[in-house]
């Protein structure tokens, strides 16, 4: 096996023979001419015949990858006819007498250094289209007919690089996947990938050696990277994310832009879990219907000092920006001894997921409390943002929260920053304090999000990082469904949404009971939003609701049977 | 002589696409002579291959000269057009 890394320039995996392809340079001859005159006519037949081939290869394209396609072939057609190229070659024709073919090859390597001499990869990338213009008008001017592809199963197609004229003239029944020892991936040949679907990776350089011609290789286009005679593992790995990303398209041309809606007509909002702003392009990618959980951790924990309020507010503002009047619900620090920067001078806990975290954290330091909520609140000014609290116990601790922000409000309407007045303010549901008391907190904010990871970990005492007890974790415990019950009652008397932004609300086998106990809004990773839409669409909440209802109030099965395991060990143990 | 100056907002400035789309404009305007000028070299604006060599950026400031011919309509054409586009 060998690994070979390059660029990624189009995503996907292509798993198949290696095909060295080489388009055929034939030598041109640099000859003087005696008659200028017929020399330029017939450049200009050339020069036609090229815009009108283009012409034809644009429309091939554009069926082909559509309109971006195309648009690679009708920039080839504009810069044959440029003016001062074609300048060029009449100077050259007439005036050093030099044939139609060196004219071309000149006027051709003039623009070739001038994009090479240019900052910025993009303009680099357009040498090879000149190139690729020169060439379709020697072969035109020479009669010579391009090299085509000579087999008869699909094959990764190899080459020091290909012109877009390459690409979209090949048989693409028979390319399973590009490979380029040059290129760019701000290259036509990647764009023109991207837009057929076929996976590309460039710039390999020379490690990929023509010896290895028909054998057996996968190219992995999102990692850019090209694996000759993979072994039995990374075939097997890379065979399961092909399949994958062959279901996630299925999912994606048959789901996206379609609503969230049940059998029965009950609307359900479908929102996604980020970790930094970078994620918000997944969230987009895969139609999420905002941001239900914004952990603002990563600000916290990529430096080694608070993060200033700038720093903050660009970043809450380009979620909002970018969500484009979408929701997008920030959770504010949610830290604690286990999971802490150098900077913040924790003590030391010996049990930190009951200790000194979240709320409780930023009550006890309200000068880094405040600064975070002036930064979202002067981001709220560009978008649709609202608030949310992690682990909360009383009443009082919200009203404290509140409270803060009622102060970050008054100095922002004092100089005149603008702001969102009516930015909701939510809770998490993490601790099962917060659901015994959840009809008090409900009346006294807007929304709930039920995280339950931490609920879990509260209400069973088992922390799934600790093996030893993973028998005694059950993310399906009948005590964690009672209590999202309870939690839902509370709100829906109240008036208030209540969502779901634990890993329970992407866990595929749950999306219908969580539905049927009446949770308004899932949050989930951006990669499950299609799935889980996918089981909205098809759920009749009124005809399970009974059923499930009832399930979580019985005595399981399961729990029976857990009992008798139980019972097998200890006599096994004892014995 | 009629002249403006536009900030081009596309972060790949102008690139094969607009160059070409601007050079199209300005054949609309053939007894025009419509310039585009960036910290000092200027190119005419029909002329693709020269457009594109004046690496233009997301971010850089041209200058739009119109000149004879229909000035007037040419200099709102373009200005029309390089707003909606760059």
């Amino acid at each position: 096996m060998i690994q070979i890394h390059g660029k990624s320039a189009a995503p996907g995996v292509a798993i198949g023979p290696l095909y060295f392809y080489k388009s055929e340079s034939v030598p041109i001859s640099h000859k003087k001419i005696k008659d200028p005159l017929a020399e330029w006519q017939r450049y200009l037949v050339a020069r036609d015949l090229a815009v009108s081939q283009l012409g034809a290869l644009a429309e091939k394209a554009r069926i082909q990858g559509g309109d971006t396609a195309a648009l690679v072939f009708e920039t080839h057609q504009l810069m044959v006819e440029d003016e001062d190229f074609e300048q060029r070659i009449h100077e050259d024709i007439f005036k050093n007498l030099n044939n139609a073919s060196s004219a071309v090859c000149n006027a051709s390597s003039y623009y070739q250094t001038m994009f090479n001499n240019m900052d910025g990869l993009y303009m680099k990338a357009r040498a090879i289209d000149m190139r690729d213009i020169a060439r379709r008008l020697n072969d035109i001017l020479l009669g010579r007919i391009r090299g085509t592809l000579h087999t008869e199963v699909p094959v990764i197609l190899v080459a020091d690089d290909l012109t877009p004229s390459d690409t979209i003239q090949l048989d693409k029944n028979m390319v399973l996947g590009f490979v380029t020892s040059q290129g760019s991936p701000a290259g036509h040949t990647a764009i023109l990938a991207r837009s057929l679907g076929i996976p590309a990776v460039v710039e390999v350089g020379d490690l990929l050696k023509r010896r290895n011609r028909g054998r057996e290789a996968a190219i992995d286009g999102d990692a850019g990277l090209v694996i000759v005679n993979p072994d039995h593992r990374t075939r097997e790995r890379l065979e399961q994310k092909q399949a994958q990303q062959a279901h996630r398209r299925e999912l994606l041309t048959r789901l996206k832009g379609k609503e969230n809606i049940t059998q029965d007509g009950r609307a359900v909002s479908l929102v996604c879990n980020i970790t930094t702003p970078e994620d918000l392009e997944a969230v987009k990618e895969n139609d999420g219907g905002g941001v239900g959980l914004f952990r603002s951790e990563f600000l916290y924990l990529r430096q080694n000092d608070y993060p200033s309020e700038e720093d903050q507010f660009l970043a809450y503002r380009e979620a909002a920006l970018q969500m484009r009047g979408k929701s997008v619900i920030i959770r504010t620090l949610d830290i604690g001894a286990d999971k802490q920067a150098g900077y913040f001078n924790m003590e030391p806990e010996p049990n930190p997921a009951m200790g000194m975290r979240a709320l409780r954290l930023c009550l006890t330091r309200p000068g880094m409390f405040r600064t975070q909520l002036r930064a979202i609140y002067r981001a709220s000014a560009f978008g649709k943002l609202a608030i949310m609290f992690p682990i909360v116990t009383a009443v009082w601790e919200l009203r404290e929260a509140r409270k803060m922000c009622q102060i970050v409000m008054a100095e922002l309407e004092q100089e005149g920053i603008p702001y969102d007045k009516n930015v909701p303010l939510g809770i998490m549901i993490e601790t099962p304090a917060a659901v015994f008391i959840s009809d008090r907190l409900a009346h006294e904010c807007d929304f709930f999000s039920i995280g339950t990871n931490d609920l879990l970990q509260y209400t069973t005492a088992c922390d799934r990082q600790t093996s030893g007890v993973s028998r005694f974790y059950d993310p399906h415990h009948p005590a964690l469904l009672r209590a999202i019950k309870m939690v839902v009652d509370s709100a829906h008397a109240a008036g208030i949404w209540v969502g779901v932004c634990g890993e329970l609300a992407s866990d595929l086998s749950m999306v219908q009971t969580l539905l049927a106990l009446g949770v308004d809004e899932l949050s989930v990773s951006p990669g499950s939003v299609l799935e889980v839409r996918d089981i909205i669409r098809k759920t009749n909440v009124s005809a399970i609701r009974g059923e499930c209802v009832e399930e979580i109030f019985r005595d399981t099965e399961r729990e029976e049977t857990g009992e008798d395991a139980g019972m097998d060990t200890w006599f096994a143990s004892d014995y | 002589m009629l002249q403006f100056t536009h900030l081009v907002k596309d972060p790949v400035g102008i690139h094969a696409g607009p160059a070409g789309r601007i050079s199209r404009k300005a054949k609309e305007f053939p007894g025009t002579v419509i310039t585009i000028d960036k910290q000092g070299t200027s190119v005419q604006a029909n002329k693709l291959m020269l457009l594109m060599g004046l690496g233009v950026k997301g971010g850089d400031t041209i200058t739009v000269t119109i000149e004879g011919g229909e000035e007037e309509k040419a200099a709102a054409a373009m200005k029309e057009f390089l707003e909606k586009e760059l």
